[in-house]
């Protein structure tokens, strides 16, 4: 019978963590951004039909990078969560942070107990009633959890974008900035300096402060274009 | 957070995921009795195709055998923005179906990233009208309509139920409820093919006022608590609810008719 090789713990936590990066690192990105109204979130996203945000509830919405069948099997599993919850206590107990947390279970536990760690980083914003009270999770694929202020980057790529986003004034007056305003920041942020995303290639959904039960508004090609030309 | 392997989930319905954590709504333990309790039993509902859509109407009791146990009772409620469901019956397991089916659209809506098609939804209600059957054969009917806007077709559709989920597509109206042989006899003689809205509007608020005349578990409007019965149309527009305000003016305008026709015997 031969004997495993002995490979120390802090190896294997590294390899594993390389593996996520590196899945990672070849998505494309994704902005989450406060604006006057609410919260958009922009992603680079080629496929018109397999989204990468979607709605989990009454004001919470989920975004995700990295391996579609990963993050779309997280988002489905949060709708589940969400739905029961509110159908078993009260609509107004279900909240992003919970959610989060439980997320960040999910993925703490497979990363250190499964062959594969998940090669996927998400977001759970939820808008409140004032802008203060806005929150941005934004969760790794080891189940670390960052409790993020005004705008949250995710994805490939995603430090150069964070300090391309960080260059811009709008970043310290939000609370008014309008939604084409956002969006046009993050797509140039997303883009670089070396070429302009395309707008069919920019996935655009909100959550409106003010307005419908439901916050979660997906926009479609003649509202991004609309956005994204004016 | 439910997490469930490929092959092994519920897919995207509500009650199947409910069922898979351990709750399951339609699991009534019953006492022989339960048909001989009075329990709160909402009544007569309609709804009426017109030529942007459908109407639907309803009143506001709710009776416990001869006493009057709420006054405004909201059992006509928008399913999803583009369909409606109105519910006579037992209240309480009526009431419960109301909210899980809106909550089954919204899930569906949710997992698959689109809407159910209206006949979906219809479908949809008809099984959970048929998972109530077992309380339903020891006397807690439930008993619903279902309206709503076909997108894909482009008009108005109604559905009515019996209470072993039978599911019949009408053309015209259908009324549900203790009133609604009166109510349903109203419309019957003032529906006509392509009508406003208006009209529409009109003839439900006529047939539940009807209703309330000759069945004892039919309210009529309340103008004393300023109670009026729920009116709502869904057109391509989406559900939208007329308002009170309208609603009193045009219950004035029945009642003036109806003075109107008693001074001329």
């Amino acid at each position: 019978m031969s004997m495993p090789f002995y490979v120390a713990p802090e190896q294997i936590m590294k390899d594993r963590a390389d593996y996520a990066r590196k899945g990672i690192a070849r998505g494309k990105a994704l902005i989450a951004i406060q604006y006057s109204d609410g919260i958009a979130i922009v992603a680079e996203n080629p496929s018109n039909t397999l989204r990468k945000i979607s709605e989990i509830y009454d004001r919470i919405a989920f975004a995700g990078v990295g391996k579609y069948n990963e993050f779309d099997q997280l988002r489905v599993s949060g709708v589940r969560a969400a739905d029961l919850k509110g159908y078993q206590y009260s609509r107004i107990d279900v909240d992003a942070r919970s959610l989060a947390n439980q997320y960040a279970q999910i993925l703490g536990q497979i990363f250190t107990h499964e062959m594969k760690p998940l090669e996927v980083e998400i977001l759970v914003a939820e808008v409140a009633d004032s802008a203060t009270n806005d929150q941005l999770f934004h969760i790794f694929y080891d189940g670390t959890v960052l409790d993020e202020r005004k705008f949250c980057v995710l994805g490939g790529d995603s430090d150069a974008i964070y300090a391309r986003m960080k260059e811009s004034s709008l970043l310290t007056q939000l609370h008014t900035a309008q939604l084409s305003e956002v969006v046009q920041l993050c797509r140039n942020a997303l883009s670089g300096p070396d070429r302009q995303l395309p707008v069919e290639e920019c996935e655009i959904a909100v959550l409106k402060r003010a307005g419908e039960r439901r916050a979660f508004t997906r926009l479609d090609d003649a509202e991004v274009n609309a956005l994204v030309q004016g | 957070m439910p997490f469930f392997t490929p092959g092994d989930h519920p897919g995207a319905s509500f009650a199947e995921l409910l069922k898979r954590v351990g709750i399951d709504p339609f699991q009534k333990h019953l006492a022989e009795s339960a048909a001989q309790a009075h329990f709160p039993h909402a009544t007569t509902c309609v709804a009426l195709r017109f030529a942007d859509g459908v109407v639907m109407a309803g009143d506001r009791r709710a009776t416990s055998g001869n006493v009057i146990s709420h006054r405004s009772m909201e059992k006509v409620v928008s399913a999803d923005k583009f369909s409606g469901v109105a519910i006579a019956g037992t209240a309480g397991p009526a009431m419960e179906m109301i909210k899980l089916f809106q909550l089954q659209l919204e899930h569906y809506e949710k997992v698959e990233g689109q809407l159910l098609s209206l006949e979906g939804k219809a479908n949809q209600l008809s099984m959970m009208v048929r998972g109530n059957l077992p309380a339903a054969m020891q006397g807690l009917i439930v008993v619903p309509i279902f309206a709503g806007y076909d997108l894909q077709k482009g008009y108005g559709r109604l559905w009515d139920y019996d209470p072993t989920g039978g599911r019949y597509e009408e053309r015209e109206f259908v009324a549900t409820g203790s009133g609604s042989v009166h109510a349903g006899a109203v419309i019957k003689v003032g529906w006509r093919t392509s009508m406003s809205q208006d009209a529409a509007v009109r003839l439900a608020l006529k047939s539940l006022w009807e209703a309330a005349d000759s069945d004892s578990a039919t309210g009529g409007p309340d103008t004393l608590r300023g109670i009026y019965p729920i009116v709502a149309s869904i057109t391509n527009k989406g559900w939208e609810r007329i308002d009170d305000s309208t609603l009193s003016q045009l219950v004035e305008e029945l009642i003036a008719e109806h003075q109107e026709r008693n001074q001329e015997v």
